[in-house]
């Protein structure tokens, strides 16, 4: 995922040049992506892992670093997954009629 | 909120009278020496900046050589033509009204604005209504990203996050409303031989709030080194209509109301303009809080987010590059 994650951001703000984008580098303090690359990287996300980013989740403590993205996307794959087992679970202890 | 204390009580204060002379002094070097030109071209938008460029050129190169042009298009309020006639009929100077809305029809912007809408809003139609919004600077220290906001017939507002494909449609399609209002001024400027004056103020010149090959061309700028205040100090001086002044800003540029704060700035103009100032004078956070009865909080985040608009606003200045 990392690597995925890395290889989005330097095809689309560094222009496929590598240079020295670490994982923990904050993409507000190297000014690598505007808000326009911001919208840019939230559809990539959605539509890689099939996740839906709300208005409240876009903050830097999210998005701000190849890792922080890593961290964001297993977070919400989990209660995702974690709520999928609870509605399974619901609806197989349900009463048939 | 009103700026106190030691730090801010005359950060912005200027003397009218000096600036009005040292700026109309320049206008006239510039136009009549630098460009060589009869005179001035102003784009009257009823608000407050054009206002005062036109009063500026009048008393700089007399009434006689000034041309105020008013280019209302399909989505201007028509406020901002009865605003701009105030203006020609206090300067007494030649004016013409130039629609340009048919241009903008032909060119397809507000067909192109309106499908790249739908792209986010399928529903959207011709008797809609909209504009495009950023969130607060205090929003929960969420990235500035853009919404739309359309209206429905029956009045039902519905605000929608914009995909990058959509966002970059509708400002590419409504940057042609600044760029063929330029094409005019310069239509008028060829003919008269006059000089084209550029309307924006320091905090749209600095923070890139304007369209490249847009409102961002001109031939000279005068109060391109003026904080956004300031133009409403000298405004008062100058004797710009009441209705002008008390104006609250607004693109003008979609069917919705919009102010400049939640278009771009996200801050109401006199703290932008204190941050502004603060980050350029090395004024610290602390400081500038206690003197502005801002928070630390805030002004962190307006000094971030003016860095960051001024990364945006480097391509924008960018004159077109040629190799040595």
């Amino acid at each position: 995922m990392l690597q995925t994650i890395r290889k989005f951001v330097i095809d689309n703000y560094l222009f496929g040049e590598e240079g020295k984008l670490g994982d923990e580098d904050s993409f507000m303090e190297t000014g690598i992506i505007d808000s326009t690359g911001i919208l840019e990287l939230v559809r990539f996300l959605e539509t890689t892992y099939g996740i839906k980013v709300t208005d409240e989740e876009l903050i830097p403590d999210n998005l701000d670093s190849v890792s922080k993205i890593a961290s964001f996307i297993l977070m919400k794959q989990s209660v995702s997954s974690q709520t999928a087992q609870e509605h399974s679970f619901r609806s197989s202890g349900e009463p048939r009629p | 909120m009103k700026p106190h204390g030691a730090v801010s009580s005359n950060l912005l204060r200027l003397d009218p009278e000096v600036e009005t002379e040292r700026i109309t002094s320049w206008i006239r070097e510039t136009v009549f020496h630098a460009l060589r030109r009869k005179g001035a071209v102003i784009a009257v938008s009823g608000g407050i900046d054009s206002s005062v460029v036109a009063y500026l050129c009048a008393r700089a190169l007399g009434n006689e050589r000034i041309q105020l042009l008013f280019m209302p298009e399909a989505d201007s309020s028509p406020h901002s033509l009865q605003l701009g006639r105030m203006v020609a009929d206090a300067l007494n100077a030649k004016s013409v009204l130039e629609d340009i809305s048919p241009i903008l029809d032909g060119a397809g912007c507000y067909q192109r604005r309106d499908d790249s809408i739908r792209l986010v809003v399928p529903e959207y139609g011709s008797e809609y209504k909209c504009k495009i919004v950023l969130p607060g600077l205090l929003d929960a220290g969420r990235y500035a990203i853009f919404s739309v906001v359309v209206q429905s017939p029956d009045g039902k507002t519905t605000k929608v996050r914009l995909t990058p494909d959509a966002y970059l449609g509708i400002v590419a399609a409504t940057n042609f409303k600044q760029r063929t209002r330029k094409m005019m001024e310069y239509y008028y400027a060829d003919l008269l031989q006059y000089a084209v004056a550029g309307t924006p103020n320091l905090l749209e010149y600095d923070q890139g709030f304007f369209v490249k090959n847009g409102d961002g061309a001109a031939d000279f700028k005068p109060i391109a080194h003026l904080y956004k205040s300031q133009v409403y100090q000298l405004a008062a001086y100058l004797g710009v209509p009441e209705d002008i002044l008390r104006r609250p800003p607004t693109t003008d540029t979609y069917t919705l109301e919009q102010s400049q704060e939640e278009f771009y700035f996200t801050l109401p103009y006199e703290q932008m303009d204190l941050c502004l100032y603060g980050k350029d004078h090395g004024i610290s956070t602390s400081d500038l809080a206690r003197a502005s009865g801002m928070t630390e909080d805030l002004i962190e985040r307006a000094y971030h987010m003016i860095e960051a608009k001024r990364k945006v606003a480097k391509y924008l200045h960018a004159p077109s590059l040629t190799m040595d």
